[in-house]
């Protein structure tokens, strides 16, 4: 079954990214105002177990499995049996034995949605592993792309910050070169791992020299703590020249679509009159999230 | 007296450039004899028509985990493992909890050995007390009980200084101090080879020249302090090179691991915990580097590194589980079927870097069939064709990325100080 899996978007075929990309769309909007529920994932249990602090993916995934008529289990690390010692694998194969089908996966560790593939009968979903892989993510991102631009193919995307530790980078990067996007990857050096052009991408060190030629930028988001261990000096700096400020959107394309995976330091990747404008398309990411959610799990589900 | 007659064999004995199908005469424990000698009558003959009558190998770097990690592997399973490899001594590594970093428990690894009474063992002994990396520990105690070298292996030497001592106290004894190259700062976190795949897979890196800063630190106070030293498990281009250069200014050998000429970063892309180890799987230049040093003898030794680990250690995140994988017992069958059949090394280069070369490199009396020393033989069916299954080891573990792997290449009679261990 391991084509229910997904476990990123790497070994995906375009076809089946925008397989999903198509069902998604048919996901918009299902159990809002207005909207009925669907029972497509009736007597389905989706798990949710997740190594890693998380709020939005974790209520994403969990409101997208119940508006498919899913019973949602939760799991998180803390105050759960790992603080008794039980391994990662004991404690996934102890949630399966209570009948789990389809089991949504966030761990601090790359690989490990993997090894539950290798070791549960349960269909596996990266919810994010690591700085690995975050298909939903990735996927969410090229909705927001297709709605908003009408395609994919021919655009060109700017992933601006810390690409060396960003698994949404990574999943970006496999799925809009797939659908023949092109794609420019801008952060400083220390953030920019040494050839990651193999993966099929440009490099810019800085974001004013891109401006102009992007369609959308995707603005990740930065961890504080890289800046003890020397990858920047100071986070001011790093807001001096990897910010999207008013002025920088005036200088970009008068169409740029402004993206940002969340949760949003304002003022850093982006500011505030930025972020609230109308370039950015933030809270429809988090929409398209849930429906995108919902078409991965019905496919997990093997209800698609 | 017991005579034992190894007849119709192709004898190969790298110390002595010999080299021909003849008869090997052991008696009470000891070559007496090679060539024909119609005037002795043994009291038991092996046909070794078709095989390879070599010096018992020497693995001179395992991990035995005895004492404190039994759980992994002991010294009776390790030396089990080792005959049934084929490898009539090895060399344990001190990195056990406590560390051997005194005479007694240098002693005591002794006393197992005897206790398990298969393969000879000989015990390193830290180079710092608890391999702290602090002060250094009693070489002189070390070497009474028996200790063979100087080690900190699974950790380097961090402060340079020591190292410098460490060198220069060794010389007192003549002992071999054995490096484990690695700069820690920019190591740190790292799970795998710094590289294309490690970018691919977001994990942190360790690069190359985390290693060669090291192996050049240490060829160089070799030099300055007369010492010698010895690079463990070598695995990138630059650390060849070094080598290479600093046998002409220095007292320096280099050893070179399986793994590190039969798998790159590439398997890592599975995170299968089996292709994670320390120094890491690198990339094609630099297995291309190890089989260009083993031909040219700028690697004189091929060890395993045989780092045993019980499954539940292995069956985890591969971030978070330890380094290292089996060794001993998947040597022999790599070694014939993949240096000696396409031809990266003839018989006799491929049998010194596992008898005479590391029997130097220890300063032990093994690894030659010169009549007088003790009989460690390891008589070799290199047709011999079968199928790596981890099932059947004798290691307490199971971590082996060699598992299902189609081999030639197996120790058909393993012979310990004259007696018969197996076949």
């Amino acid at each position: 079954m391991t084509d229910r899996h997904l476990l990123g978007l790497e070994h995906q075929s375009a076809e089946g990214i925008s397989a999903l990309l198509d069902a998604a769309e048919g996901m918009l909007g299902v159990g809002t105002a207005g909207n009925p529920k669907r029972s497509d994932l009736a007597g389905i249990c989706v798990a949710n177990i997740f190594y890693e602090p998380s709020t939005r993916t974790r209520i994403s995934f969990g409101l997208a499995a119940r508006r498919l008529g899913a019973d949602v289990v939760d799991f998180t690390s803390s105050g759960s049996s790992v603080g008794k010692g039980e391994s990662f694998i004991d404690t996934a194969r102890n949630i399966e034995a209570m009948g789990v089908d389809v089991v949504v996966v966030r761990h601090a560790s790359a690989g490990a949605p993997h090894l539950l593939a290798n070791h549960l009968k349960a269909a596996v979903v990266n919810a994010g592993d690591g700085a690995h892989e975050h298909p939903t993510q990735a996927l969410l991102d090229m909705l927001t792309i297709r709605r908003r631009k009408g395609r994919i193919a021919g655009l060109t995307v700017g992933l601006v910050g810390d690409i060396l530790h960003s698994r949404v980078a990574r999943s970006n990067i496999h799925g809009l070169t797939k659908l023949g996007a092109k794609v420019i990857v801008c952060g400083p050096p220390t953030l920019v791992p040494a050839g990651v052009e193999s993966l099929g991408v440009r490099v810019a060190h800085r974001l004013d020299d891109i401006l102009q030629e992007c369609d959308v930028l995707n603005l990740l988001r930065i961890q504080f703590e890289r800046q003890r261990t020397g990858l920047f000096p100071s986070v001011n700096e790093y807001a001096r020249l990897f910010a999207m400020t008013g002025e920088r959107v005036r200088k970009a394309r008068p169409d740029v679509l402004l993206l940002a995976p969340g949760p949003i330091n304002r003022g850093v990747e982006i500011t505030p009159d930025v972020a609230d404008g109308p370039h950015s398309a933030i809270l429809e990411q988090v929409d398209h999230g849930l429906a995108v959610r919902m078409a991965v799990l019905r496919r997990a589900a093997g209800r698609n | 007296m017991t005579t034992l007659r190894i007849t119709n064999g192709r004898v190969i004995d790298p110390a002595t450039s010999f080299d021909a199908v003849a008869d090997l005469w052991i008696a009470d424990g000891k070559v007496l004899h090679v060539g024909a000698r119609p005037d002795l009558r043994a009291d038991r003959t092996i046909d070794a028509a078709g095989c390879i009558v070599s010096p018992g190998w020497i693995d001179m770097h395992v991990h035995l985990r005895e004492p404190g990690r039994e759980e992994d592997e002991t010294i009776a399973t390790g030396s089990a493992a080792a005959i049934a490899g084929g490898v009539t001594s090895v060399a344990c590594m001190p990195n056990t909890e406590p560390a051997i970093d005194t005479q007694a428990a240098a002693e005591f690894v002794y006393l197992q050995a005897e206790r398990a009474n298969l393969a000879n063992v000989f015990p390193i002994g830290a180079i710092t007390k608890g391999r702290r990396g602090e002060e250094l520990a009693e070489m002189g105690g070390l070497v009474d009980g028996g200790a063979v070298a100087f080690t900190d292996d699974g950790s380097p030497v961090v402060n340079a200084d020591i190292m410098r001592r460490a060198l220069e106290y060794s010389r007192m004894f003549d002992k071999c101090i054995l490096s484990h190259c690695e700069d820690v700062d920019l190591t740190k976190g790292g799970v795998m080879h710094e590289g294309l795949v490690s970018l691919r897979l977001g994990v942190r890196g360790m690069p190359s020249v985390a290693e060669e800063l090291h192996v050049y630190r240490d060829i160089e106070l070799a030099a300055l302090t007369g010492g010698r030293v010895h690079i463990l498990h070598v695995s990138t281009v630059e650390a060849v090179e070094l080598i290479r250069r600093g046998k002409k200014k220095a007292r320096v050998t280099g050893e070179a691991c399986p793994h590190h000429w039969l798998l790159t970063d590439e398997h890592v892309a599975t995170l299968d915990s089996n292709y994670k180890m320390a120094p890491p799987l690198r990339a094609k230049d630099d297995v291309a580097a190890i089989l260009a040093g083993l031909k040219d003898d700028t690697l004189d030794v091929i060890c395993t590194d045989h780092a045993p680990h019980a499954a539940e250690k292995k069956a985890r995140e591969f971030d978070q589980c330890p380094n290292g994988i089996l060794g001993v017992e998947t040597l022999l069958p790599l070694c014939v079927t993949t240096l000696i059949e396409p031809s990266h090394l003839t018989w006799p280069q491929l049998i010194a870097k596992l008898t005479i070369n590391p029997a130097r490199v220890l300063s032990i009396d093994r690894g030659t069939l010169k009549p007088g020393v003790l009989a460690d033989v390891t008589i070799i069916d290199p047709k011999a064709e079968w199928t790596i299954d981890v099932n059947q080891f004798k290691s307490k573990s199971r971590n082996s990325p060699f598992h299902g792997w189609k081999v030639r290449g197996r120790a058909k009679w393993v012979i310990v100080e004259g007696v018969v261990k197996a076949g």
